[in-house]
């Protein structure tokens, strides 16, 4: 059985935060993602991050990831990739490990879980035929993979990641019909939005998707008005023909190994749903596992980058390489940091449900 | 559709191209990209077909947890096709149902 104090699930904002993090102080540090490649979903980020400088503000998500990883070489962190977690044993404690074909186990002292989130999908009559993808998958394909899933598009959604991977899509070539919004009014920033709408892509705010249809895969979408009550409207349905319909819905925290080594959960609609209770230092109601990033509720990178370094933080003072005293220093430090990126009033309603999450873990 | 300029990221990176057979028929890829996305830029959009209603499903997240995409590869069934690596010479073929192992010779 391999040996660490500290093992990190998850090479993402997150889990790269926090393996720095500790790792600096002297902490003996793994870094496992079942991905071929580290970096989580900051590659296919190319749009510029909004915030304060230390936030990386007007920095691509691709710049910062590769800056991580070049942080996370040079720290000499031990980096398995190609490999999957797929178990927690001994209350926290060992990790089960498929790395390529070997199965194997990874004894830890401290388990920080950062594996991210994955995407809602909506259901509609047609939801499931080939051609209905999710936003971030759509991100995927084109800005890592660069192949379009298709070339007329309809966007359901137009919170942030609707309305960027819109506009990623235009920039790849696609032609993005419209965009679609079940709420009256658009969820995201108003720049993403405006970007999108001098491009000519309507956004109908108050729409939904009544249909996706076609013979084996989508070849056209019928949207429809819904009222206040979210009831549709008859007669207000519009034909589009697509080939492509990309949900963008929301996130939910991607929690199974918490779930199965015994965390707490409690559920919080604000941060994805069921999200594993933590302290405001990140740890769950398991002594010794932490949680940071999208699977502690659904945010921004640059929260989760934040949310492992206060891991990271923890967990070195834990292990005795940082004084009690320098641990509450960093730790002020960053909050305050987290309560910058949270101002605002996208942030301020992430704040709050973060608050209720914290005292409810007590 | 390939993205082969693109305004952010520029031309795409040099990359080896292989072949490979899906249903029976050669096709060409770029090794290492997802086979997914190498059966995308081909046009194939239907990866597999459900067992109990037999209905067409292709890729959802594209980043290896909702196993819509998952196909029949090299005789081994339900392989998450967004996040394996195309290799040269590799059989892909549309998985119905459950799909079924191949005998090993």
């Amino acid at each position: 059985m391999m040996e660490t104090e500290f093992a990190v699930v998850g090479a993402g904002p997150a889990g790269l935060s926090a393996a720095l993090e500790a790792s600096r102080t002297g902490v003996q540090t793994v870094l496992i993602d079942e991905n071929q490649a580290p970096g989580g979903q900051l590659f296919k980020q190319i749009h510029k991050f909004f915030g304060s400088k230390e936030h990386w503000a007007a920095t691509r998500g691709i710049d910062i990831g590769i800056k991580l990883l070049m942080q996370v070489e040079k720290a000499g962190i031990k980096v398995m990739l190609d490999t999957v977690v797929w178990g927690i044993f001994d209350g926290g404690k060992v990790l089960a490990i498929k790395e390529g074909d070997r199965n194997r186990r990874v004894r830890a002292e401290k388990i920080l879980l950062a594996t991210g989130a994955s995407e809602n999908p909506l259901a509609f009559p047609g939801w499931t035929l080939p051609g209905v993808l999710g936003a971030g998958a759509a991100q995927t394909l084109v800005n890592l993979h660069r192949v379009l899933p298709g070339t007329r598009v309809l966007m359901v959604g137009a919170g942030n990641v609707g309305l960027i991977v819109a506009y990623q899509l235009l920039q790849a070539g696609a032609n993005v019909v419209a965009v679609v919004e079940a709420l009256p009014k658009i969820g995201g920033y108003g720049v993403h939005a405006s970007k999108i709408r001098r491009m000519g892509v309507p956004i109908l705010t108050g729409h939904t998707v009544k249909e996706a249809s076609g013979d084996a895969m989508v070849e056209r979408a019928t949207v429809i008005q819904i009222d206040e009550q979210g009831n549709p409207i008859p007669g207000t349905e519009r034909e589009f023909e697509v080939d492509t319909i990309c949900i963008a819905v929301g996130l939910h925290p991607l929690a199974e190994l918490a779930w199965v080594c015994g965390c707490e959960f409690t559920y919080i609609s604000e941060l994805g749903g069921h999200v594993p209770l933590h302290t405001e230092k990140m740890e769950t109601t398991m002594p010794g596992v932490y949680v940071a990033g999208d699977v502690a509720g659904i945010e921004e990178a640059t929260v989760a980058m934040e949310e492992g370094r206060l891991t990271g933080v923890d967990v070195a003072r834990c292990l005795g390489y940082i004084s009690n005293r320098k641990a509450e220093t960093l730790t002020r430090e960053i909050q305050a940091r987290i309560e910058l990126i949270r101002s605002g009033p996208f942030g301020e309603v992430l704040g709050e449900a973060k608050e209720r999450l914290i005292e409810r873990r007590g | 559709m390939r993205v082969t300029e693109h305004p952010i990221l520029g031309k795409m990176d040099a990359v080896r191209e292989v072949e490979f057979e899906f249903d029976g028929k050669p096709m060409k890829g770029y090794e290492g990209e997802p086979i997914a996305t190498a059966l995308m830029a081909a046009g194939v959009k239907v990866f597999r077909y459900t067992i109990k209603g037999g209905n067409p499903r292709g890729v959802f997240c594209a980043i290896g947890r909702c196993t819509d995409c998952v196909m029949t590869v090299d005789g081994m069934p339900n392989v998450r096709t967004c996040v394996t690596p195309l290799r040269d010479g590799m059989r892909v073929q549309t998985q119905k149902g459950l799909g079924a192992w191949e005998e090993t010779k």
